[in-house]
C-alpha cells in the first residue's frame, strides 16, 4: 500500500527539477520564503519526498530538519503520493450532522482502504477533509477538484464508477 | 440597485463556493452560448458574483431590472429563460424561487424571510457586484474611504473613529478593534510594522470570511490600507486558507487591479503614503488561526502559538508591532469611516455594536450566509430566516462557535446573541457558525466530535493540551460504547477545569468547551449513556440494538437477504429475528424493509 513510507521509488525528472529551481531563485530572498516554496513545489511534484525537500535544503541553505519539521506540520504537505483520483469526504460540523461520516465509512469499506491511504492499485487515494465550505450542500465529498453534495450513501458507487 | 450601463438586462449568476459545486459554471458557460444563439451579446450583461447567501438554493441567478430570483437553475433550463424571458421578457414563472411569485408581479428578494431580517454591512456586496472587476467596488463607494482617511484624517483621528464604533473584532474573542490598534500605534513612521488578515477560517462550518473574500476582495485591501495608515505601517499580509482555490484567485486579481489603480503600492492618492500587500498560504492547520501561531507561520515556521506577553501589538510578525484581524472585522471598516462611528453604534446591543454574519448549517431548511444586527435572538434566525428544521423534527440545540464554542439548547431560544450574552450561557461566538441539531442529534457523540477535531489539530508544544485532549477523548469515547463509570464523568469534568487554565493558547484552553456545555444542558444524556447504557438519540451504534417488530413483519425475507452478516434469521412468511450476537448495526435492513417492521432502540 502506498501509505507506508518508502514503497514507492522517487522518480523526478529534469523539468521538474528546473521548474523547482526557478522557483527557488524566484522567492528565496523573501521573507518568509519557506512555505510558498514547498507550496510550489508539491505542485510541481504532487508530493514532497525527502529528495525534494533536500533540493530546497541545498538551494535555500535552510536545514533540511527545519523542512522535514514545516512538511509533517502541515496536513497540506504528503511525504507520500496520491492516487490518481483523490477523493476527500467533508467530516466539518454541518457535514456530519447531516451524516457525512456512514460515506465516509461506506468508502473505507468499499476501497478496503482507511482514511490517508491510497488503493494497491494507485487509483484512488481516500482523506477527510475539514470544510470545503459548501455547508449549503451538505453532504458533500470531493473527488479531485469536483464537488459533489446532498450525498447518500447509494449515490456513491455510481460516482466512483465515473472515474476509470 | 446598479445602473444598467447601456445593457437592457443585467443577469448575476453566483460563483461562490456553494453554488460552483452545485454547478454555476455550467450554468454561465450555456447563458453564454445562448445569448450568443439569439444574438444578444449587446443587451444582456452576464454577471458572475460572489456569494448571495441562500446557499440551500443554489445554484442562484437574478435577472434585474425585474430582480427575477431563479433558484436550483439547472442547466437544460437556461435555453427557455433566455428564449422567454431574456429575449422576450415573458419571466418563466415556474423556474422562480417560489416566495418571490406574488398574485400578478414579482417580489423583491428583501421582501422574503430569508432576507427580510437581514441587515447586510459585511456581506452588502456579496452577490451584488463583479468581484473580479476593480471598477464595480468603486462603482459602490469603494476605496472612498481609503481617499478620505488618507487627504481628511490624521492617523489618530481614524484610531477614535474605530474606538468610537464600538467595533469589536469578529474572528471570536471580540477584542476591541480599535483598541488594538492604538496599542500598535506608537512609533509610527520610526519602526517597520505589519498590518495581517487572518483569513484561515478553519472554524468547521463557518465560511462567511470565504464569501467575503469571494465577493468582495477589495474591501479587505482597502480596509488593510486604512490600517497600515492608521498605525503607520507599509506592508501588509493576508494569510488565507489554501483550501480555498476561488478567493484565492479573486484576490490575486484584486491586489493586481489595486495596484494598476494605484489604491495599493507607492504614494496613494497622492499623498506620499506608501502601502502594500502580499499573499501567504494557509496549509491545513487549525491552531494557525491563533494570532502568534498565524504570524509564526507566515515567518516561514512550522505554525506552533507562543506565549503571550509580549503581545502581536508590540512584537509580532518578524518581531515587528503587527496588527491582526479577521476578515469579517476588515469588512466593516470603509463603512465606519464613512458613514461615521455612531451609524454603527447605532446598531446592536450595548456592549456589542453592529452586525455580525452566521453560517447556518444543520439541520435546517435555508442553509446559508445571513448577517443580522447583533442582539437578534437564535429563534428569529431559527424560525423566521432559517426556514425552521425540516421533516417536523424538534429543535433541540444550536452549536456556534465550533470546536471552542458550546450549544445554546431550546431554553435559551429567545436570548439575544451578542459577545457577552453568549459568554453568559457557555457558548461563544467564535467565528460566526451556527449549527443548527434537531432530537435525533446526541450530545455525547458531537462532543466527540469535536475532541477528534481538537485532537487532531492540537500542536503538541504544551502537554495539556496535547495529552489532555486525548484523555478526554478517550473517556468519550468509553461514555459512547456504554463502558464508562460515573467517576469516568466526574474526572472527564475535572480535566476540562485543568485545560481551561493550563493550556498556552486559545485552541487549548477552549477545547473543553463543547463538553463543558453539553454536561451543563444535557447531562442526563451523558447518564443514560452511562447507567442505562442507552443512546437516547439512537445515535451511537453500541448502545443500540435493532429489532423486527413482529406485528408488522410479513415475512418477506428481504431484510435477510439484505444483511451483509447473515445475522437475520427467518424464512418466508414467517416472522423474523435479528441474532444480536452476529449484527453489525449498519441499518441496511431498516432502510430496505417496505413495511417500517424494523427499529432500533
Amino acid at each position: 500500500m502506498c501509505s507506508k513510507k518508502g514503497s514507492v521509488p522517487f522518480n523526478g525528472t529534469k523539468e521538474q527539477e528546473e521548474a523547482l529551481l526557478k522557483v527557488i531563485a524566484e522567492l528565496k530572498s523573501e521573507k518568509g520564503a519557506l512555505m510558498p516554496i514547498m507550496q510550489k513545489a508539491q505542485d510541481i511534484y504532487g508530493y514532497l519526498p525527502i529528495e525534494v525537500q533536500t533540493i530546497i535544503s541545498n538551494e535555500t541553505g535552510i536545514p533540511l530538519e527545519k523542512i522535514y519539521g514545516v512538511a509533517t506540520f502541515y496536513a497540506q504537505f504528503n511525504l507520500n503520493p496520491k492516487g490518481r483520483h483523490r477523493i476527500s469526504v467533508c467530516l466539518g460540523t454541518a457535514c456530519y450532522v447531516k451524516g457525512s461520516g456512514d460515506i465516509y465509512n461506506y468508502l473505507m469499506e468499499k476501497l478496503g482502504i482507511v482514511g490517508g491511504e491510497c488503493t494497491p492499485d494507485g487509483k484512488f487515494s481516500l482523506d477527510a477533509c475539514r470544510c470545503v465550505g459548501a455547508c449549503g450542500l451538505a453532504p458533500v465529498m470531493m473527488v479531485n477538484d469536483d464537488v459533489y453534495g446532498r450525498l447518500t450513501v447509494d449515490d456513491i458507487d455510481g460516482i466512483l464508477a465515473k472515474y476509470e | 440597485m446598479k445602473t444598467l450601463d447601456g445593457y437592457r438586462k443585467r443577469v448575476l449568476v453566483c460563483g461562490g463556493t456553494g453554488c460552483t459545486s452545485s454547478g454555476s459554471k455550467k450554468i454561465i458557460e450555456a447563458l453564454e452560448k445562448e445569448v450568443q444563439k439569439h444574438g444578444l451579446e449587446k443587451e444582456i450583461e452576464i454577471v458572475k458574483t460572489g456569494c448571495f447567501g441562500l446557499c440551500a438554493l443554489g445554484p442562484i441567478m437574478i435577472v434585474y431590472p425585474e430582480g427575477a430570483f431563479y433558484s436550483m437553475v439547472k442547466e437544460e433550463n437556461i435555453p427557455e429563460i433566455v428564449s422567454e424571458h431574456l429575449a422576450n421578457g415573458r419571466v418563466v414563472t415556474r423556474l422562480l424561487y417560489e416566495e418571490t411569485v406574488g398574485e400578478d408581479k414579482i417580489l423583491p428578494l428583501q421582501e422574503t424571510q430569508f432576507y427580510k431580517k437581514q441587515s447586510r454591512i459585511a456581506l452588502r456586496n456579496c452577490g451584488v457586484i463583479a468581484p473580479e472587476n476593480i471598477e464595480e467596488y468603486i462603482g459602490t463607494q469603494g476605496y472612498e474611504a481609503l481617499r478620505k482617511v488618507l487627504t481628511e484624517m490624521t492617523p489618530d483621528d481614524v484610531i477614535q473613529t474605530i474606538l468610537d464604533s464600538g467595533l469589536r473584532g469578529r474572528g471570536g474573542a471580540g477584542f476591541p478593534t480599535g483598541l488594538k490598534w492604538k496599542f500598535a500605534s506608537g512609533n509610527r513612521g520610526n519602526v517597520q510594522k505589519y498590518v495581517c488578515c487572518n483569513a484561515d477560517e478553519g472554524d468547521p462550518g463557518a465560511f462567511m470570511d470565504r464569501s467575503i473574500l469571494e465577493g468582495d476582495p477589495h474591501v479587505v485591501l482597502e480596509a488593510m490600507a486604512i490600517a497600515g495608515y492608521a498605525i503607520g505601517a507599509s506592508q501588509g499580509y493576508i494569510y488565507v486558507r489554501a483550501e480555498y482555490p476561488i478567493a484565492i484567485e479573486r484576490l490575486e486579481i484584486a491586489i493586481k487591479q489595486a495596484r494598476e489603480y494605484g489604491m495599493l503600492g507607492k504614494d496613494i492618492f497622492g499623498t506620499g503614503f506608501d502601502f502594500d500587500i502580499d499573499l501567504r498560504l494557509g496549509a491545513g492547520a487549525f491552531v494557525c488561526g491563533e494570532e502568534t501561531a498565524l504570524m509564526t507561520s507566515i515567518e516561514g515556521n512550522r505554525g506552533e502559538p507562543r506565549p503571550r506577553p509580549p503581545f502581536p501589538a508590540v512584537k509580532g510578525l518578524f518581531e515587528s508591532p503587527t496588527i491582526l484581524n479577521n476578515v469579517e472585522t476588515w469588512a466593516n471598516i470603509p463603512l465606519i469611516i464613512l458613514n461615521g462611528p455612531e451609524w454603527f453604534a447605532g446598531m446592536g446591543t450595548e456592549k456589542s455594536k453592529g452586525t455580525k454574519v452566521f453560517a447556518l448549517g444543520g439541520k435546517i431548511h435555508n442553509t446559508g450566509l445571513v448577517e443580522v444586527p447583533m442582539g437578534t435572538t437564535l429563534r428569529e434566525i431559527v424560525e423566521e430566516i432559517g426556514g425552521g428544521i425540516p421533516n417536523g423534527k424538534k429543535f433541540k440545540a444550536a452549536q456556534t462557535g465550533g470546536p471552542s464554542g458550546g450549544c445554546i439548547p431550546a431554553e435559551h431560544f429567545d436570548v439575544p446573541i451578542d459577545y457577552d450574552n453568549l459568554m453568559a450561557i457557555g457558548s461563544m461566538m467564535g467565528s460566526g457558525g451556527l449549527i443548527v441539531m434537531d432530537e435525533s442529534t446526541c450530545m455525547v457523540d458531537i462532543a466527540k466530535f469535536f475532541l477528534e477535531f481538537t485532537v487532531d489539530e492540537s500542536c503538541g508544544k504544551c502537554t495539556p493540551c496535547r495529552v489532555g485532549t486525548r484523555r478526554m477523548l478517550e473517556i468519550l469515547d468509553k461514555i459512547t460504547k456504554g463502558q464508562a463509570t460515573m467517576e469516568d464523568l466526574d474526572k472527564l469534568e475535572e480535566l476540562c477545569y485543568h485545560l481551561k487554565e493550563n493550556s498556552l493558547c486559545a485552541l487549548g484552553q477552549t477545547a473543553p468547551n463543547p463538553i463543558i456545555s453539553t454536561l451543563r444542558y444535557f447531562k442526563d444524556e451523558y447518564i443514560a449513556h452511562i447507567v442505562d447504557k442507552k443512546c437516547p438519540a439512537g445515535v451511537c451504534k453500541d448502545l443500540l440494538q435493532y429489532k423486527i417488530n413482529a406485528d408488522k413483519c410479513k415475512g418477506c425475507t428481504l431484510c435477510a437477504r439484505t444483511c451483509p452478516n447473515g445475522a437475520i434469521i427467518g424464512s418466508v412468511k414467517e416472522v423474523h429475528m435479528i441474532d444480536q450476537s452476529k449484527c453489525v448495526k449498519c441499518g441496511a435492513c431498516m432502510e430496505k424493509c417496505r413495511f417500517g417492521a424494523i427499529y432500533k432502540e
